[in-house]
C-alpha cells in the first residue's frame, strides 16, 4: 500500500546532522550567549507571519520558558528542536493557545500573527485554532468515518453550506493531506481503522480542511515508522507553499529535511534560530553545536 | 556490561535446576489459583441456592386448577332490581353440589364447604354476564374460572391427605370432593395467566403482579427522565467546566458520600420534602420516582464521571484544535465517546432503584391496592413492596405467590440488565 521509501524524496539536506563538522569552538563569542536572540532573527526574516516578543510561560510557579523572541516566516517550514523538556512544545502550544486548557498555566508576551496578538482579550481561541491548525504527536483521529473527521471543521465552522461543498472540501483536503487515492472508496469507514500513517495524514487533512494559515505539527512522526515518516515528510514539504508551518521534531535529521529554518531551544530558552543550513553546518552558539552533534540531549 | 563480567559476578544455576526458591513460587501459584476457584465456587453456591429456592419456592404458582361447571342461574334467587346484592357465590355452590351430587343442609354447612374450593371470581363473572345480558337469568350457562388457593395447593400436593385433619385448612369431605370433580374431568390444569392479568388481591388464586409491574414501570420512568438528564448534566459540568479548586471539592467528596447513604434516609427526605412540603400525592408513582431519583443521582454522577475520565485526552485536544469550543468538544465527541459507560452506570443504577423498598415504606407505598395505578398521581404499589406485603399475609398460598413475585423482579431486572448491554454494544458499534 505504501510506496518504498525514495532516499531523494525529500531535497532537503537528508541526514545532513550526522556529518556535521564540529566547528572550533573558541570561534564563539561570549556576545552570542547574551545578545537578545530576536535581534538578528528579525534580521534574517523580511516578512514574518508570526512574531514573538519575550513570551514567558509559567505551569504554577514553575517557568517553562523564559523570553522568547522569534519571527516565523510565511509560507515556510520552520522547525523546533532541542532535548526533551526544553520548552518547544510549550511554545508551540502558545502560538494556538492550546495552553489555556491548562488551569495552572500562564502566558506573559506577545505573539502577533500578521500583527494581531493572540492573547488579546477580543480574541476567541476558537476563531484563533480554526487559523490555526495542529497536528499532535500521536495521531488522534476521531472515532468516526473518514469523511466525519475531515468534515467536521468546515462543518462547525459553517464553511460549506450545501452537502456538495462539503464534500468537494473533504475531497481537497485529502487530496491535499495525499491521501484520497488510498481512502476515496472507503470514505465511511472508521478513521481508526487506517494505519498510523495513514491516521496522521487524515489528521493533516482534517487541519487543512479548515484552511488555517499556520500548521502546528507536535513530533508528527515520532510514533510513525521510516515509510511513513518520509511520507509525511514529503507532504510537509508540498504544504510550505500554502501553509505556515512550524514543527516540533526531535529528529535533528527530520528538521535538517523539512525545515527552511530552525530555531534550537534549550532549558526553556530560545538559543538560537537561523536558517536551517546555516545551523547544521555553522552553529553560532555552543550548545547548539554540542546538541546537534549529539553530546547532549 | 558485558557477559563476562556478568558471568563472573554470579554464577548462573542451570535452567532446570529444582530451587527451592522456585518451588516455592510455584506453590504460591497453585494455592492462589486454587483460593480464587474455591471463592467463585463459594459465591456460585450462594447464587445457586438462592436462585433455586426461589424458583423451588414460586414455580408452582404459574400452574393454576381451574374448574368448568354448569351453573343454572335460577330466576327466584336473583333478584333483578338489585344484581349487585345477589349472593352468587350460592349459586355457583348450587352449581357445585348438583355436580357433586350432594345437597345442602338446613345449617347450610355443606354449601359453605363448598364454597371453600370455589374462588370468588365465579360470582364476578355471572354479576357481569347478567349486566350484560339480564336476559340470561333463568339459562344454565358454562362458567369456567379458578378454584380457590386452598383447592389449587391441594392438587399441587402443597395441601396432603396424610396431614392430621385438623391440621389442614380442607377436610376429609372436602378433598374427597376435590377427587371426584377432578374424575369427573370438571378440574383441569394451566399457565395461571391470571397472576399477570390481575392486581393484588385479598384472595390469593385472584391476586397478581399486574398493578406492581405497572407501578414499578411508571416508577422508573420518573426515575430515569429525573435522575439521567439531571445527572449526566450535574457530572459533566463538574468533570469538563468547573473549575478545580475547594468548592468543587467539596462537592465531589459530598457526592460520594451521598452514594454511601442509606436509603431509607432518602424515603425521610421524601416524606419530609416531596409529601409534606410539596404536597405530592402520597403512595403515588410519582413520588416513588422523585425519592428513588434522589437516590439514583449520586450513582449516575460517579459513573459519568469516571466514564468522562476515561475518554482519551488527544479526542479533547484533536477537537479543540480543528477549533471547537469548549462545549462542542464535550458534546460532539467526549460525551458520545462516553454513553456507554453512562448508560451502563444509569440503568445499573436504575435497577438498583427498581429492587429498592426501604424509602417507598417511608412515603406510604406499603398498602394495599387493588389495581392499575390510575396515572402517576394515583395509589400504586410496586413489586419489591408487593413482595414485601405478600411475604407478611398468613394464607399459605401467598408465600408461593411471594416467591413468583421475586422471580418476577428478577426477570425485570435482568431484562434491564440485557438492555444496558445491546444499548452499550449499539453505541460502541457506531464508532
Amino acid at each position: 500500500m505504501t510506496p518504498i521509501l525514495n532516499p531523494n524524496a525529500s531535497p532537503l539536506l537528508r541526514g545532513h546532522a550526522m556529518t556535521v563538522q564540529s566547528p572550533d569552538d573558541t570561534a564563539h563569542t561570549p556576545v552570542i550567549h547574551t545578545t537578545v536572540p530576536h535581534a538578528h532573527a528579525a534580521a534574517a526574516v523580511g516578512e514574518a507571519k508570526i512574531k514573538a516578543r519575550d513570551v514567558k510561560v509559567f505551569y504554577g510557579e514553575k517557568q517553562a520558558l523564559f523570553d522568547v523572541n522569534i519571527d516565523i516566516p510565511g509560507k515556510s517550514v520552520t522547525a523546533f528542536i532541542g532535548p526533551s523538556g526544553c520548552g518547544k512544545s510549550t511554545f508551540l502550544r502558545c502560538i494556538n493557545r492550546m495552553n489555556d486548557t491548562i488551569p495552572s498555566a500562564r502566558v506573559e508576551g506577545s505573539i502577533l500573527i500578521d500583527g494581531a496578538d493572540v492573547n488579546a482579550k477580543s480574541v476567541d481561541p476558537v476563531v484563533l485554532r480554526s487559523r490555526v491548525g495542529m497536528v499532535f504527536q500521536k495521531p488522534n483521529p476521531f472515532p468516526k468515518t473518514i469523511f466525519e473527521n475531515v468534515a467536521y471543521g468546515p462543518r462547525i465552522h459553517g464553511l460549506a453550506h450545501r452537502k456538495d461543498e462539503l464534500e468537494a472540501i473533504v475531497e481537497s483536503s485529502l487530496k491535499k493531506a495525499g491521501l484520497w487515492n488510498e481512502v476515496a472508496d472507503r470514505l465511511h469507514q472508521p478513521g481508526t481503522g487506517l494505519s498510523g500513517g495513514q491516521q496522521q495524514r487524515l489528521v493533516i487533512a482534517r487541519a487543512i480542511a479548515v484552511s488555517p494559515e499556520v500548521i502546528l505539527m507536535d513530533e508528527p512522526c515520532s510514533a510513525l515508522d521510516p515509510i511513513a515518516t518520509a511520507k509525511i515528510e514529503e507532504l510537509i514539504d508540498e504544504l510550505r507553499t500554502q501553509f505556515c508551518i512550524v514543527i516540533v521534531t526531535h529528529s535533528m535529521a527530520q528538521a535538517a529535511r523539512v525545515s527552511q529554518r530552525t530555531a534550537f531551544f534549550h532549558l526553556g530558552k530560545l538559543v538560537e534560530t537561523g536558517p536551517t543550513e546555516e545551523m547544521f553546518t555553522n552553529p553560532r552558539d555552543s550548545r547548539t553545536q554540542d546538541y546537534i552533534t549529539g553530546r547532549f540531549g | 556490561m558485558t557477559d563476562a563480567t556478568l558471568g563472573a559476578a554470579a554464577p548462573r544455576q542451570a535452567l532446570t535446576a529444582a530451587d527451592a526458591r522456585l518451588k516455592k513460587r510455584h506453590a504460591a501459584e497453585r494455592r492462589f489459583k486454587a483460593q480464587g476457584i474455591a471463592a467463585i465456587i463459594v459465591a456460585l453456591v450462594f447464587l445457586v441456592v438462592l436462585v433455586g429456592r426461589i424458583v423451588s419456592q414460586g414455580y408452582t404458582t404459574f400452574e393454576a386448577h381451574t374448574l368448568t361447571v354448569p351453573v343454572y342461574l335460577n330466576p327466584d334467587r336473583i333478584d333483578t332490581s338489585d344484581l349487585s346484592g345477589v349472593n352468587y357465590d350460592y349459586i355457583v355452590a348450587e352449581a357445585v353440589m348438583k355436580k357433586l351430587n350432594v345437597q345442602d343442609d338446613d345449617l347450610g354447612t355443606i354449601s359453605t364447604k363448598v364454597q371453600d374450593l370455589v374462588s370468588r371470581d365465579f360470582g364476578f363473572q355471572i354479576l357481569n354476564k347478567l349486566k350484560a345480558d339480564p336476559k340470561l337469568i333463568g339459562q344454565t350457562i358454562e362458567l369456567h374460572g379458578p378454584l380457590k388457593a386452598d383447592a389449587d395447593l391441594y392438587f399441587k400436593g402443597e395441601i396432603k391427605r396424610e396431614t392430621a385433619e385438623g391440621d389442614r385448612k380442607l377436610d376429609n369431605q372436602q378433598l374427597d370432593w376435590l377427587d371426584k370433580l377432578e374424575k369427573t374431568g370438571a378440574i383441569k390444569s394451566g399457565f395461571n395467566f391470571a397472576f399477570f392479568t390481575s392486581s393484588d388481591s385479598t384472595e390469593p388464586e385472584q391476586a397478581g403482579v399486574l398493578g406492581a409491574v405497572v407501578g414499578s414501570a411508571m416508577m422508573l420512568i420518573i426515575t430515569a427522565l429525573i435522575a439521567v438528564p439531571v445527572g449526566v448534566l450535574a457530572a459533566t459540568y463538574l468533570e469538563e467546566f468547573a473549575p478545580k479548586n475547594r468548592w468543587t471539592d467539596i462537592i465531589e467528596v459530598n457526592i460520594n458520600n451521598l452514594a454511601a447513604v442509606p436509603s431509607i434516609v432518602y424515603g425521610l427526605l421524601g416524606l419530609a420534602l416531596f409529601i409534606n412540603w410539596l404536597n405530592v400525592p402520597r403512595s403515588s408513582p410519582l413520588v416513588g420516582g422523585l425519592v428513588l431519583a434522589l437516590m439514583a443521582l449520586p450513582t449516575v454522577i460517579i459513573a459519568t464521571r469516571s466514564a468522562l475520565k476515561a475518554v482519551p485526552p488527544s479526542i479533547r485536544e484533536a477537537a479543540l484544535g480543528v477549533g471547537a469550543s469548549k462545549t462542542q468538544t464535550v458534546f460532539h465527541h467526549v460525551l458520545p465517546l462516553a454513553m456507554p459507560g453512562v448508560m451502563t452506570g444509569a440503568i445499573l443504577s436504575l435497577a438498583h432503584a427498581l429492587g429498592e423498598t426501604a424509602p417507598l415504606l417511608m412515603i406510604g407505598m406499603v398498602s394495599f391496592v387493588p389495581g392499575v395505578p390510575e396515572g402517576f398521581t394515583g395509589a400504586a404499589t410496586v413489586l419489591p413492596v408487593q413482595v414485601f406485603i405478600w411475604e407478611n399475609a398468613s394464607e399459605r398460598a401467598f408465600h408461593e405467590r411471594t416467591a413468583a413475585a421475586i422471580i418476577v423482579l428478577l426477570v425485570f431486572m435482568i431484562v434491564m440488565n440485557a438492555a444496558a448491554v445491546i444499548l452499550r454494544r449499539r453505541f460502541e458499534r457506531r464508532w
